[in-house]
């Protein structure tokens, strides 16, 4: 029975991934070729032959509508064609190319996040109201206050210039270059992850079960183990999904600092150079990749959360 | 006890969590101070540069592995020369391939393919004579019809150049581009044999040998494109003809060129492997500088040079380029219509030299005329304001003001409208706050993305005063003075003057260089005297270079080919005696073949090492895109 109800979910999500995906390729579709200027601008216009050769070239010569089901013809045949900006490359090769990167960095840093966020929300609400939990959760917010341009300059100067341990920027795969861009990812993450747990935390010990367990002589480990810390996740999973569709198409910031040819620049650079094909592709990329998340959110709430079980007539 | 023990872990844990992480930083300041690693003093220094009878460097100073590791800057769009554009595309086009004409270390035109060429009376006809001994980088003989196809290539319709426009002189090219023609019908041909190669042309083009060095006019070989179509210049696939193949390129990450043997003068070329690597960030790019990751930087970020001075004095290039910073009117919109004291009154009111000391800082000069200097050997035009003093122009400014009908009872507004990067917004203030003061005119920012701001500038509708600039890639006035003409498309002003576009016809028609200057001069003062632009600046370019690297010339173009370069032996630390200061200046040794300098009589230091003379006396024209789009973050 529980098969079958998370059949349906999948299902449902399926169906509703089409009219959401539409919806996001037309918004932005239009709203990229709302903006001001054009993708083949410079500093000193283009003759008009050139310009009529280029547009020819991409088809930005045909009515608006027609460009537009020429692309989600494409879309759906999963070729979200040429680059205007990168003109060796299709956006398919881009992505290709960027994801990996991006997605090894910004997986690794939720996962780091998540171990160290709730270790450390975990300490903070059984001490809570001491001064080690508000040390420790003062830390946190600084940890959300710091922008990521301050921290990951900080940590070049340190362990790269100063120190000599680690490569300043640039990426091939190696650990050490993955070190310092998967910690500033991370760090944020870290700290509201053990905000969202302490709160959490602080909440499912003055439930009833939680008492009863106490009661009942488990030992503390047992009880915060076992009962206690499953409940307790269940805001840091809603959060944590979104929040890896995020970290792992990659941050502008982070990318451009350290170097990293990832995928968050593009959403920038493709939107700063009127590239419109670019732009679309990472949109739509990241926008089946938020869907997946939340998608995979719906089965770990399921699996975490007792109540849903029972609604479903376990 | 069993809470007590679990909880006494947790803390364990959350104690090294803490410190591991967000204390990195400060555990890491060491007794030394939050300075910096390594010290002028302590770095490695090369050993002094002996060169041969031939101008050569000896090769017991040379270094065991010739790989030079060049940052720069954003990654290039493609590598196909005839649809690339920007200059870190034209940087490693520069290694890859050879046009008819080619660019000395000094960035002097010289024969390239072509050993000689003719130009016909009229000026009309060129005629280039082909080494006969070329060869593709796979063997294959490289011959005039190569570089026929080429041509046609860059401006055939289907290939969508966007860099094709400089072309245009070519006879045909017009009709060709738009599709009217068929592309045989280029002005391009084949003359008596495969090694004599006729370019006609629609008109007198003075820079037209520059032109066939740059990267739109460089050969393709056809059975290659044939074979791949578009993805022929990726590697495994680009076959060139320069000094260097490509080897590999992992977009954004690094692009890597391998020694091309089979170039003409591979004999000469010492640098076996060159790393190209696309730093977007220019602090991205110093940082990995100075961890050694980097030899040569594309530039360097613009509010560093106090601490880059004291640092890396002897890693820090700073020298003339051929750019100048100014702001425009536009003359089709009020206040500016036929207005010459109001707009004169704003331009005297600057202090550009607290622009230059204060805001731009690296050694750019305060500019009062459209040329920079040092653009072979043209003086550019001085107007009589620029040997007063600023109390006198300030005086003079207010006058002027008064003349054109404001006073505090009728105050002046204005806009001034720049694209969001570098320095544009400190220098948009500084303008402000100096109108402010001296006029009592208020002027407000705007900031604008650069493709709005391009389009806005282009229509000419909005724009009152705005950031302008130009940075030519052709050592030639005439890429200015060209962009002034009415209708030109790069006259952002909507500047038309009979006169001034009647002597831009005579500077391309006239052949003696010295008439052919005077007229370019005459052209500039009727320019500057009809007060168009606001001159603030000119450009320099500026670097960090490791003191290894020699064999390359700080030169206006800021063209800097891979061929000319090697890196020197590290001096042994046992041995080595303090830097010497001949040692410090040396790093733009000057290594002309003609000249044979003793070692220590090193060349200029960069500031002051200007174009040289050189037998062949062409210039060249064109653009060149400065495009400065930088971004916050997210």
């Amino acid at each position: 029975m529980r098969q079958e109800g998370l059949l349906q979910l999948a299902a449902s999500r399926l169906i509703g991934l089409v009219p959401t995906l539409l919806v996001l390729i037309t918004i932005s579709f239009f709203l990229i070729r709302l903006a001001p200027g054009g993708p083949f601008d410079a500093e000193m216009a283009a003759p008009p032959e050139i310009r009529a050769n280029l547009e020819a070239k991409y088809h930005l010569d045909e009515p608006l509508l027609a460009q537009y089901f020429r692309y989600l013809g494409e879309v759906i045949a999963f070729d979200f064609g040429p680059s205007f900006q990168y003109k060796d490359w299709t956006v398919n090769e881009l992505i290709a190319r960027g994801f990996p990167i991006s997605a090894t960095i910004g997986g690794l840093a939720m996962l780091l996040a998540f171990f160290a966020g709730v270790l450390i929300g975990v300490f903070a609400a059984l001490r809570q109201n001491t001064a080690s939990d508000y040390t420790v959760m003062g830390i946190a917010m600084l940890g959300i206050s710091i922008p990521n341009f301050v921290v990951a300059p900080l940590l070049i100067l340190v362990l790269a210039i100063y120190g000599g341990w680690l490569p300043a920027s640039g990426w091939d795969w190696t650990w050490q270059r993955g070190i310092m861009p998967v910690v500033t990812l991370a760090l944020p993450a870290i700290a509201y992850i053990a905000r969202l747990t302490r709160g959490s935390m602080i909440e499912v010990l003055h439930s009833n079960y939680i008492r009863t367990a106490r009661a009942k002589g488990l030992p503390e480990r047992t009880v915060i183990l076992r009962h206690a810390l499953k409940p307790t996740l269940l805001p840091v999973i809603s959060y944590m999904g979104p929040a890896t569709a995020a970290l792992i198409t990659g941050s502008v910031v982070v990318e451009r600092i350290y170097s990293i040819p990832g995928l968050g620049s593009y959403f920038v650079q493709g939107a700063l150079n009127r590239d419109y094909t670019l732009v679309m592709g990472v949109v739509v990329f990241y926008g089946m990749i938020i869907i997946l998340f939340n998608f995979i959110v719906d089965l770990l709430y399921a699996w975490l959360n007792p109540r849903i079980r029972y609604d479903e007539g376990e | 006890m069993n809470r007590y023990l679990f909880m006494r872990r947790l803390t364990a844990c959350v104690a090294v969590l803490m410190l591991a992480l967000p204390l990195i930083p400060l555990g890491g300041c060491s007794d030394e101070g939050l300075d910096f690693g390594v010290r002028p003093e302590n770095r490695a220094r090369p050993v002094e540069l002996v060169l041969l009878e031939n101008g050569r460097p000896d090769p017991s100073v040379l270094a065991e592995e010739q790989v030079v590791r060049r940052g720069n800057g954003e990654e290039p769009a493609t590598l196909d020369p005839h649809r690339a554009d920007g200059v870190p595309a034209a940087h490693i086009l520069r290694d890859l391939f050879e046009g008819l004409t080619t660019i000395s270390s000094s960035g002097q035109i010289v024969p390239g393919a072509a050993l000689r060429w003719n130009i016909s009376r009229d000026a009309r006809t060129y005629t280039f004579y082909l080494r006969r001994d070329l060869s593709w980088s796979n063997g294959e003989p490289l011959s005039a019809s190569d570089f026929v196809y080429s041509l046609r290539r860059a401006l055939d319709p289907d290939t969508a150049s966007a860099s094709a426009a400089a072309l245009l002189p070519i006879a045909n090219a017009r009709e060709v581009l738009a599709g009217e023609l068929p592309i045989e019908d280029l002005g391009v041909a084949l003359l008596d044999d495969e090694f004599t190669l006729q370019i006609t042309l629609t008109g007198p083009t003075p820079y037209f040998l520059g032109l066939m060095a740059s990267p739109v006019a460089y050969p393709v070989n056809r059975r290659n494109v044939e074979a791949f179509g578009e993805l022929f210049s990726k590697p495994g696939n680009l076959v060139s003809n320069g000094a260097f193949t490509l080897n590999e390129w992992v977009p954004r990450t690094r692009i890597v060129l391998e020694k091309n043997p089979l170039f003409r003068e591979a004999g000469d070329t010492l640098v076996e492997r060159v790393f190209y690597i696309p730093v977007e960030e220019a602090s991205a790019e110093v940082n990995r500088f100075r961890v050694g990751e980097l030899d040569w930087t594309s530039e360097v970020p613009s509010n560093q040079f106090a601490w880059l001075q004291k640092n890396y004095p002897d890693e820090l290039v700073i020298s003339p380029w051929t750019g100048s910073y100014f702001l425009g009117f536009n003359l089709t919109r009020e206040p500016f219509v036929n207005n010459p004291s109001l707009r004169m009154a704003l331009i005297l009111a600057i202090d550009r030299e607290i622009i230059t000391d204060k805001v731009t800082r690296f050694g750019e000069r305060p500019s009062y005329s459209l040329v920079p200097p040092g653009i072979d050997g043209y003086v550019p035009f001085t107007p009589e304001y620029a040997d007063w003093t600023q109390d006198e122009r300030n005086h003079e400014a207010r006058r002027l003001l008064e003349q054109a009908g404001y006073s505090d009872a009728n105050p002046l507004h204005l806009e001034i409208r720049y694209n969001t990067s570098g320095n544009h917004k400190k220098i948009a203030l500084a303008v402000a706050s100096m109108w402010k003061q001296v006029l009592g005119v208020s002027a407000s920012l705007v900031n604008e993305e650069y493709r709005v701001f391009l389009q806005n500038r282009q229509q000419k509708i909005v724009t009152r005063v705005f950031r302008a600039g130009w940075i030519s890639d052709y050592n030639d006035p005439y890429s200015f003075l060209e962009l002034f003409r009415t209708g030109h498309r790069g006259n952002d002003y909507g500047y038309s003057n009979s006169t001034f576009d009647a002597l831009l016809d005579e500077v391309g028609t006239e052949r003696v260089r010295a008439r052919r200057e005077r007229l370019m001069f005459e052209a500039e003062r009727v320019l500057m005297t009809d007060n168009v632009i606001i001159p603030i600046y000119s450009y320099v370019s500026k670097r960090l270079v490791n003191p290894h690297l020699r064999g390359w010339q700080p030169n206006v173009l800021d063209h800097h080919p891979t061929r000319f370069m090697y890196l020197l032996r590290t001096r042994d630390t046992a041995s080595s005696a303090p830097p010497s200061t001949v040692d410090a200046v040396s790093q733009a040794a000057s290594v002309e073949a003609e000249a044979l300098p003793p070692p220590e009589s090193i060349l200029p230091p960069p500031e002051t090492a200007g174009p040289q003379a050189d037998e062949v006396d062409d210039e060249d024209s064109s653009e060149r895109i400065e495009q400065e789009t930088g971004e916050g973050g997210s």
